[in-house]
């Protein structure tokens, strides 16, 4: 959470001048090392933490290179890296989005659900329609689905001040029972089953698998390129267009974008239901890509590992997409350091914590790597 | 030999004993894929993993386990087992009944057990592991609503999926026999057989679930609950704890949880045990045979599959009579005088 909201405000233009003549260095040392120094520490600490835990040298250094060679070490675990990183990062974009304009949006649990479940309801229900026509319609479902309902909370703010973070996580609730509640609809759930599960989504639904003609076991699919154009759409989106700037503008200084002309309600309906879109575009790429269906929680949790993602990218797409790779390759390793080493699956969830603190106490990292930064020269070496 | 750290850890003393009779890997390698309670659930995922940890004391296999963090995970926790490192590989549970067989049917010359699952047509590299569970459970449903003193007893379901519900529809099969057998108007709150409604907690995790369900089961009348979602019923047996054997006691499925939570094992009547254990060391040490057929095996109370958990502490409570009864009923069970099913 950064000090976005309140306490920028005050100090925001004389720091801002006071910042103008660092200004390279200063992001490079925000943006590069400090999440650097983070994953580094964080790493060392999972280490004391599984020696603490009664596991031994050798065991620890094995799920080191577990960690590696489950991330990156084979092509199969290039292709789990990217199939996990490939729902963080559009949800991430999303909540990046989001964080730029000033709002902090808990909502990407629910938005991804909804938006997934929108994509898989379409996909069966037009079932018939050709490859080119299902898939590109059930993912753009999923968008707008999770668009609108990330909007009740972007309207609820505009016109009554309700604030976003209570508001949104009151959606998450809901939108977990009425998942459930939809996946019992007989139009919806899969035949013979008495569970909440959906039907599956038609093979010309889905998203197709990148490279299962050489082992039907890889799973990255096409979501990958989905991805990459979003990283693209959001950066232009951002600091490229007309309401990109207002996004941003509204984000650092709410008071002087009014002054400026700039819409407010509007600039946060259009942020949120931006941020919703994304988020349900990452829901339907997961069902049309990895799940085939939707059950009860099958965000497993994305949509707030990709709020600790955006801050880990420091709301920049280009960062989120590497924040996002690094949380994939993170699921990815663990699963084969539980395999390999025996080591739980939880340290992941730990470390991944660990690199959050870390990125969100700039201070700290700094004072343990000092020889890292440039000494700095003003009162605003850690407020980032 | 890895995955015993955490047992140890875990302060699960069974594991922590075999810990040094383990020496050093072997060739062959059962490895398991647990559904999202994860292994230490003190009952579903605990006790098929019972039976590798068995089989790797007393056949030397090696064994690994991979957990399921969430639903998504399960294709991807399959996949992370395959590649030749395992020679078995032992899924564990329904949900991950699509997994396997997509997991199968890629690779035919991996071979894979589920447990609750069947498949049809069988797939020829996996064989499934089901049980019938509600002849055990007939017995805890008789036991039960002769041991009630409300005349009101309870069940909740993790998910509403059958091998959860077969449990379910024994128990309240059990009741109704005593009732009949008796003249008495024991209930059952939680379970209708016919409409196939009942209390669900939707997750097979949470152990605030588990007791705020038996919380709910309380208020209305229920001294006795049955919950049947793996470690969920680890917070009901927290309740009964609390208010008292005398005020609620619960049923314990899947392993004899007398024995696997020892901390509240005085709050458990009796278990409805589902052999996982046996059947997946059996598995095991055909497969190491190399007489792995694909198929489907069944565990009933007659092949003691399945079976009721000794009463333990309960042992003086319950009538001599209540106890002959039940006695009676499993072998009327396993000659086939008795009907579980309808």
């Amino acid at each position: 959470m950064t000090t976005s909201i309140g306490k920028r405000e005050l100090d925001d233009a004389g720091r801002a001048l006071l910042n103008r003549s660092t200004r390279g260095r200063q992001d490079f040392e925000d943006l590069v090392v400090v999440p650097v120094f983070a994953v580094i520490v964080a790493l060392i600490l999972g280490a004391l933490i599984m020696f603490a835990t009664g596991v031994d040298l050798p065991t620890i250094g094995k799920s080191f290179v577990a960690l590696a060679k489950g991330s990156v070490g084979s092509l199969s675990a290039v292709s789990e890296t990217l199939t996990a990183a490939i729902p963080l990062v559009l949800a991430g974009l999303g909540l990046g989005l989001g964080f730029r304009a000033g709002l902090f949006n808990i909502g990407a649990e629910g938005q991804l659900l909804l938006g997934g479940t929108a994509a898989v309801v379409f996909s069966f229900t037009f079932d018939g329609l050709p490859f080119a026509l299902l898939m590109p319609l059930s993912l753009l479902a999923g968008a707008v689905v999770g668009g609108l309902y990330a909007s009740i909370a972007g309207i609820l703010k505009a016109t009554t001040g309700a604030h976003e973070v209570i508001s949104t996580i009151m959606l998450n609730l809901i939108s977990f029972q009425l998942l459930n509640y939809l996946l019992r609809q007989p139009f919806i759930q899969k035949e013979g089953r008495s569970d909440p599960i959906s039907k599956s989504v038609p093979d010309a639904g889905q998203l197709p698998r990148l490279l299962d003609w050489i082992d039907p076991n890889l799973r990255v699919h096409a979501g990958l390129f989905l991805m990459l154009g979003a990283v693209a759409l959001v950066w232009w989106l951002l600091f490229r267009s007309k309401i990109g700037f207002a996004f941003r503008a509204s984000g650092e200084n709410p008071d002087a974008a009014r002054y400026a002309g700039i819409k407010s309600g509007l600039v946060i309906v259009a942020a949120m239901g931006t941020a919703g879109a994304l988020a349900g575009l990452a829901g339907a790429a997961q069902v049309l890509g990895v799940l085939d269906r939707a059950s009860p929680g099958f965000s497993a949790g994305i949509g707030f590992d990709a709020i600790a993602l955006a801050l880990l990218g420091r709301s920049h797409p280009v960062g989120i997409l590497f924040a996002g790779l690094l949380f994939g390759g993170l699921e990815a390793g663990g699963r084969q350091m539980q395999v390999d080493a025996g080591v739980s699956i939880d340290l992941i969830a730990i470390i991944q914590a660990l690199i959050i603190v870390f990125i969100a106490a700039p201070l700290l990292v700094r004072a343990i790597f000092p020889w890292g930064f440039r000494k700095s020269d003003n009162a605003s070496g850690g407020s980032q | 030999m890895t995955s015993f750290t955490r047992h140890f850890l875990r302060g699960i003393a069974a594991s922590a004993l075999m810990l040094t009779t383990v020496t050093a890997a072997s060739a062959f390698t059962a490895c398991q894929v647990t559904d999202t309670g994860g292994i230490d659930d003190n009952s579903f995922n605990q006790t098929a993993w019972k039976g590798v940890l068995d089989a790797q004391e007393k056949l030397g296999v090696e064994g690994r386990y991979l957990e399921s963090q969430a639903e998504s995970d399960y294709e991807a926790n399959v996949n992370s087992l395959l590649g030749g490192q395992c020679d078995v590989i032992f899924t564990i549970g329904f949900l991950l009944g699509d997994a396997t067989a997509n997991a199968a049917k890629a690779n035919p010359d991996q071979k894979f057990s589920i447990v609750d699952f069947a498949y049809d047509p069988t797939i020829p590299n996996v064989l499934g592991q089901v049980y019938a569970t509600d002849q055990a459970a007939f017995l805890a449903g008789y036991l039960s609503a002769g041991m009630s003193k409300t005349g009101i007893v309870g069940t909740f379901g993790g998910i509403n999926i059958p091998p959860v519900t077969i449990f379910m529809d024994g128990f309240s099969a059990g009741v109704d026999y005593y009732n009949e057998q008796k003249g008495t108007t024991v209930q059952v709150l939680g379970w209708n057989a016919e409409s196939r409604e009942g209390l669900f907690t939707n997750n097979f995790d949470s152990l605030d679930d588990g007791r705020a369900f038996a919380q709910n089961l309380y208020d209305e009348g229920a001294d006795i609950v049955l919950p049947v979602a793996g470690p969920v019923g680890l917070g009901s047996a927290a309740l009964a704890d609390e208010l008292g054997t005398e005020a609620l006691k619960i049923v314990g499925v899947d392993a004899d949880l007398y024995l696997t939570d020892p901390a509240k094992k005085h709050v458990y009547l009796t278990s409805i045990m589902k052999r996982m254990d046996s059947t997946v060391y059996q598995v095991t040490e055909t497969t190491m045979k190399g007489e792995f057929e694909g198929g489907l095996i069944v565990g009933t109370l007659e092949n003691e599959g399945v079976g009721l958990a000794p009463y333990h502490d309960m042992e003086d409570m319950i009538p001599a009579d209540l106890k002959a009864e039940v006695e009676a009923i499993k072998q009327g069970i396993i000659d086939g005088s008795i009907k579980v099913g309808g």
